[in-house]
């Protein structure tokens, strides 16, 4: 075998083994549902098997799977821009950090040592109706009877937020710890202040970081249902909460197949636009 | 008129002092090096003047206006980094016009300029270039016109030749000091490399430990060093110890244990000289290696013995050992160099000798 052979093929063979395993757990499996949502679900219970059209004209053609899907992509974009906006002038500041950048990093990553789940469950007893912000209030004189905080769109993009922050925060962190600080400087010294510095050339160099800890976000926001389960009310199910139910409490596979496949499509479309117009190959071009 | 001035600018970080009190005048349109090895204090005292540092004593002047308190963005500076920092994610011609955005400058006349500073390190078409897309010496020259397209009141240059390779690092000398001299820019440039600083500048300060030793044009301070630091920092110096007689006439008297007797002429020794213990400087490129049997000429000449040569093809650097000293000489290449071990004579004439101030 030549040696331009077997270098062509080296990618190959150390990619392998992620390509096999995306293979057989992502792609096989989304052929399974892909085929089950042309099934049938009887009324006895049982699944009939066929190319059936009925689970796909009910979803889209039903306001109330669009309505919810509207609301999942606005709830999604929501905890995003609140994301983007409390994240940066966090990475910001761990990234100007001299000397405990390591212990900050290390406090990021502590929220990932507890479960999501006891994590979004911790904001009962805050927000609770004997919840922390209650007792407070309560023992002060404040309120005679608690209030009801919980359990509302409200509190779902809370707990969104709360699980996604840090995502957002490595990303631009990343970014802005590439930066070099020389660059500010020499933005200065050419006259501009240290605002117009950041706005020409801090952040336009850190948009990547921003931009894919955006996508991040919005496509973890939008496919949850963890979330609206615990903090949501009746009304606040996001699009995964129909695909939960139609799949667990139904046991309706060929509807839920067929949902959570035009979730995977209206998400997949939205990145494939995100890339086109903010272009992550875009931003880095000029970064070599 | 002097374009920046220094008045007993003092740097403390903490309980470290970076820069002692030091006053420095860089006259309008010179050329102006901080010389010094790392950690001289050199590089604080160029961020100082650039207002990416304040002084914690002392005054800072730019055009006899005090800039203590002007933040950098008004100092109106050219600055040049080691690193060139160019913006990467804007076009050479975005780079170079960056400085005129704030500064109220017309389009067609920020066209013009961008083009004319471009022209002027002649790179006048790479406009629509990226900073990656150009080499090192390359993206140096962009450095150079993003900061003096500005029309500076002063270019502050910090080591700006040391992230490149050694024979682009000279082409870029002679370039630098060719745009500085056309534009005549008061420059303030800081160096490590002492051929830099003595081919380049109009005066060099010297600069060990946060202090300045020595001040002054570079034959000046390369013939009569003032310290035993700038004789050795400034090329490759022997100090031979030696006892001052007095004066004679011109000259001035010393006898050394190595080099025997020397009548130094007197314009080479410091004002004020006395009888008593002194230190001569002999260049090493001033002593000369000769076989023992060739006259003197008048020149010292002493017997010695070639311990170590270090060949380095138009010359060769000896260690010699004279008496119990080793000197270090070094020789333009005649025929052959001397072998290790060879027996030969080392000629001096008294008056390539410097003589330092006595302290």
């Amino acid at each position: 075998m030549s040696v331009e052979r077997r270098e062509a093929r080296q990618p190959w063979i150390l990619l392998s083994p992620a390509l096999a395993a995306i293979a057989l757990l992502l792609f096989v499996p989304l052929v399974f549902i892909l085929i089950y949502s042309f099934w049938l679900r009887t009324a006895t219970g049982a699944d009939q098997i066929g190319f059936f059209l009925d689970n796909w004209q009910e979803a889209l053609s039903d306001r109330f799977y669009r309505d919810i899907l509207l609301g999942t992509l606005k709830i999604a974009l929501i905890t995003t821009i609140a994301c983007a906006l409390m994240g940066y002038p966090a990475a910001y500041f761990i990234a100007r950090s001299r000397g405990n950048k390591a212990i900050l990093l290390l406090l990021l990553m502590l929220p990932f040592w507890v479960s999501y789940i006891i994590r979004t469950m911790s904001w009962i007893n805050i927000l609770g109706v004997s919840g922390a912000v209650n007792s407070i209030l309560l023992s002060l004189g404040i309120i005679n009877e608690p209030i009801q905080m919980l359990y509302n769109e409200t509190t779902v993009i809370l707990g969104l937020v709360h699980f996604l922050l840090p995502f957002m925060i490595l990303n631009v962190f990343v970014s802005l710890d590439g930066i070099d600080e020389t660059l500010e400087d020499a933005s200065n010294s050419l006259g501009a202040t240290k605002w117009q510095s950041f706005l020409e050339v801090t952040l336009p160099l850190s948009l990547p970081g921003l931009a894919a800890g955006g996508l991040l976000c919005f496509v973890l926001g939008a496919g949850t249902y963890i979330t609206p389960l615990i903090l949501g009310g009746p009304t606040d199910a996001m699009f995964a909460n129909l695909v939960y139910e139609a799949i667990i409490t139904q046991l309706n596979w060929p509807l839920g197949s067929a949902l959570s496949l035009m979730l995977l499509v209206v998400l997949g479309t939205l990145v494939l636009i995100y890339n086109r117009y903010l272009g992550m190959a875009q931003l880095m071009k000029g970064l070599g | 008129m002097s374009s920046v001035t220094l008045t007993d600018i003092v740097k403390r970080f903490g309980s470290f002092t970076a820069v002692h009190k030091t006053s420095l005048e860089v006259p309008e349109g010179a050329f102006v090096t901080l010389l010094g090895p790392s950690g001289c204090g050199k590089t604080t005292t160029l961020r100082m003047v650039a207002g990416l540092l304040d002084p914690t004593e002392g005054e800072i002047q730019i055009k006899g206006r005090r800039v203590n308190d002007v933040p950098i963005h008004k100092r109106n500076l050219g600055i040049v980094f080691q690193n060139y920092a160019l913006f990467p994610h804007k076009s050479i011609a975005e780079n170079v016009a960056f400085g005129l955005k704030y500064r109220n400058v017309s389009k067609d006349d920020t066209k013009k300029r961008v083009s004319d500073a471009l022209e002027l390190v002649q790179l006048p078409d790479v406009g629509e270039r990226y900073p990656k897309q150009l080499s090192g010496g390359q993206q140096q020259r962009i450095a150079l016109a993003r900061a003096i397209v500005i029309e500076p009141d002063v270019l502050l240059l910090d080591e700006p030749l040391s992230a490149l390779d050694a024979n682009l690092r000279e082409d870029m000398r002679v370039e630098l000091k060719r745009i500085q001299e056309r534009i005549g820019v008061t420059t303030l440039f800081v160096t490590h490399d002492q051929s830099e600083a003595l081919a380049m500048s109009d005066q060099i300060v010297v600069m060990s430990e946060g202090r300045v030793e020595q001040v002054g044009p570079p034959q000046e301070v390369y013939n009569t060093p003032a310290s035993e630091f700038v004789a050795n920092f400034l090329g490759a110096s022997n100090i031979v110890p030696a006892n001052c007689m007095g004066r004679d006439g011109n000259t001035f008297v010393f006898e050394t244990e190595t080099l025997g007797r020397i009548a130094v002429p007197a314009d080479k020794a410091p004002k004020g000289a006395a009888a008593g213990p002194a230190k001569l400087v002999v260049r090493a490129e001033k002593l000369q290696l000769a076989p023992r049997d060739t006259p003197a000429d008048g020149a010292v000449s002493v017997d010695a013995i070639v311990e170590t040569v270090d060949y380095q093809g138009q010359a060769v650097r000896y260690f010699v050992r004279a008496g119990d000293r080793q000197l270090q000489a070094i020789n333009m290449i005649d025929e052959r160099p001397f072998a290790e071990g060879a027996q030969v004579s080392l000629r001096l004439r008294p008056r390539d000798c410097a003589v330092l101030p006595t302290i």
